[in-house]
């Protein structure tokens, strides 16, 4: 359960190099992510009430990659697991995501997920927070995932690889986690490259009610015990694809977890 | 040890002028520009570092080690004279060290030569190739100069060569990139956008340079101190404002109202970060800044007030 404690005591409480300015070697600063937090607060307690399962698998400290499925037109799901890291965990705790290229080229979006700790994704700042012990999540199913239909929403579509070849490189355990209920919160039944082009984004979900605004779905995550892979990063194509295949797995049996724990909080309610 | 400082005139090399003579190193200087109160034993020739004079120098007095600090990076330079005093400055420089027996030169450039872009890692390391040039293309006399020098570390072994990538400076000469930034009241912003600036204050960044002269590391290395800051908060630590404007508008704006004409690339600059990763060099010299980054713009709004 959500603790009850304002976003800006939480922020305070975050084991992060802060200076004298609130702000970290990484940019990421107190003001913006309570300001963020004090908003995703509301929608995670109050519009979607998260459930959030297994939070005892994230640790504490030290470096970890959550690694899950996407659930949702947009990055609902990655805004949702980043605020149970700091609402749930104690101590509380940032997830840094890998921002898609084209939100830092856009005003405002670059300045918000900079100051917020959500760095471009590319590897150098994956491996670069990663060896700084931070906690990073990665998506690995990427903008395909987030354009999954309404009718595929409990599916997996294909992984990448180089997350598991970085959990190698920089020894980090991967914590599984499994996302649902936000194929219903954004009911994607086509999504729009060309509206996508004329707002600057690689393409808008669209539901039948037409704008993608988010319906008050309840949310559940299930995080799973944490995956530790031997080797060094440079292994053969199959060697990785045997690690990915697992992780795929796990996460597969995390969303059917979280759904069956989904349709029984509806069922109670 | 004799140390010679190629453009000595600039307020930077003084300092290193003046820290390396405090250390007891014999220090001459060459620049174009006078040095009116240098201190009566640092000699300074006022000759241009590509004219015959400067080899002279070069060949009379037999320094050891070789500060190149000639570099002129103000856009407001005409470009065609700009490279041809990069370009050949440097290249001046390496010709008269070789010839002249000198062990070790150090080149003083720029960290801003890896290039702001949305896509650019936010710690660069020097193993990465300097881009500056890609969307600024005012940069590649610098960029180019940079790579002669880096060149040097294989063609000419017998020279030990340091290319330093210094982070920009703030202090009490009030020059330079960041210090011509916050001259008005008033800071001009792209609207959304607020990059990480990373500075030393002008005494750390003189004593990172002595570092080299003194530790004598070879290879490229880049010069940071404190974590970086949002330009924004800096602006507002030095007592400025902060004014956002709508990227079109603010390019119909530069060279007009009293803001300085600067090329497109430039805006890159004040929209995207370019942040250094300085361990390599903390780890061959064991420099370290003695001022923080909030002690920095503190500091610097007691002196240059608006």
């Amino acid at each position: 359960m959500a603790r009850d404690e304002a976003a800006r005591d939480l922020v305070e409480r975050l084991e992060l190099p802060f200076n004298a300015l609130g702000v970290d070697p990484y940019g990421i600063s107190k003001k913006h992510l309570a300001t963020f937090f004090g908003m995703l607060g509301f929608l995670y307690r109050n519009y979607f009430r998260v459930k959030a399962v297994g939070l005892e698998n994230v640790p504490k400290r030290g470096r970890a990659m959550l690694v899950g499925n996407h659930s949702g037109g947009y990055a609902l799901d990655g805004a949702m697991v980043i605020t149970s890291m700091l609402f749930e965990m104690d101590p509380p705790r940032l997830a840094q995501g890998m921002a898609e290229k084209f939100i830092n080229q856009l005003p405002l979006g670059s300045v918000w997920s900079s100051r917020c700790g959500q760095l471009t994704g590319l590897p150098e700042h994956a491996e670069r927070l990663l060896m700084d012990d931070r906690l990073l999540m990665v998506f690995p199913e990427g903008a395909r995932g987030t354009a999954k239909l309404y009718k595929e929403r409990y599916s997996l579509v294909d992984f990448g690889t180089g997350f598991v070849r970085l959990a190698l490189k920089t020894r980090t355990p991967i914590v599984p986690l499994g996302f649902v209920g936000g194929g219903d919160a954004v009911p994607t039944v086509l999504n729009s490259r060309t509206l996508g082009k004329l707002m600057g984004v690689p393409y808008v979900p669209l539901t039948p009610y037409g704008f993608p605004a988010p319906l008050p779905a309840k949310l559940v995550v299930h995080y799973g015990k944490p995956l530790v892979f031997e080797g060094t990063g440079d292994e053969e194509d199959s060697v990785i694809k045997g690690y990915v295949d697992e992780v795929k797995a796990r996460i597969a049996e995390l969303v059917e977890a979280a759904r069956a724990d989904r349709r029984g909080e509806r069922a109670a309610s | 040890m004799k140390v010679l400082i190629v453009g000595v005139g600039g307020a930077l090399a003084r300092l290193v002028a003046l820290k390396l003579r405090e250390s007891g190193h014999t220090v001459i200087g060459i620049d174009r520009r006078p040095w009116w109160d240098a201190p009566r034993d640092i000699q300074v020739h006022e000759v241009d570092i590509r004219k015959r004079g400067a080899e002279d120098v070069f060949r009379r007095e037999r320094p050891e080690c070789v500060v190149h600090m000639a570099t002129v990076n103000a856009l407001s330079a005409a470009g065609e004279e700009r490279a041809r005093i990069n370009m050949g400055g440097t290249k001046s420089v390496f010709d008269h060290s070789i010839g002249h027996g000198v062990q070790h030169v150090v080149v003083v450039g720029r960290h801003t030569y890896y290039g702001a872009s949305a896509d650019s890692p936010l710690y660069h390391t020097e193993n990465e190739p300097p881009q500056g040039m890609g969307n600024f293309p005012e940069l590649a006399d610098l960029v180019a100069a940079d790579l002669y020098a880096a060149n040097m570390l294989w063609r000419e072994p017998q020279i030990t060569t340091t290319v330093l990538r210094l982070v920009y400076t703030l202090g009490p000469s009030k020059t330079g990139t960041l210090a011509s930034f916050l001259r008005g009241k008033r800071v001009p912003m792209v609207f959304g956008f607020d990059p990480l600036f990373q500075y030393l204050e002008e005494e750390d960044a003189a004593a990172g340079i002595c570092a080299a002269v003194e530790k004598k590391p070879r290879g490229i290395f880049n010069v940071s101190g404190p974590a970086p800051v949002p330009l924004s908060t800096i602006a507002r630590e030095t007592g400025r404002t902060v004014v956002p404007v709508p990227e079109p508008i603010l390019k119909q704006m530069l060279g007009r109202f009293g803001f300085p004409k600067l090329p497109k690339g430039a805006l890159e600059h004040i929209k995207f970060p370019i942040v250094v990763d300085g361990s390599a060099y903390r780890k061959a010299t064991g420099f370290v800044h003695l001022t923080d980054e909030v002690e920095v713009l503190r500091r610097y709004r007691r002196i240059s007030p608006v």
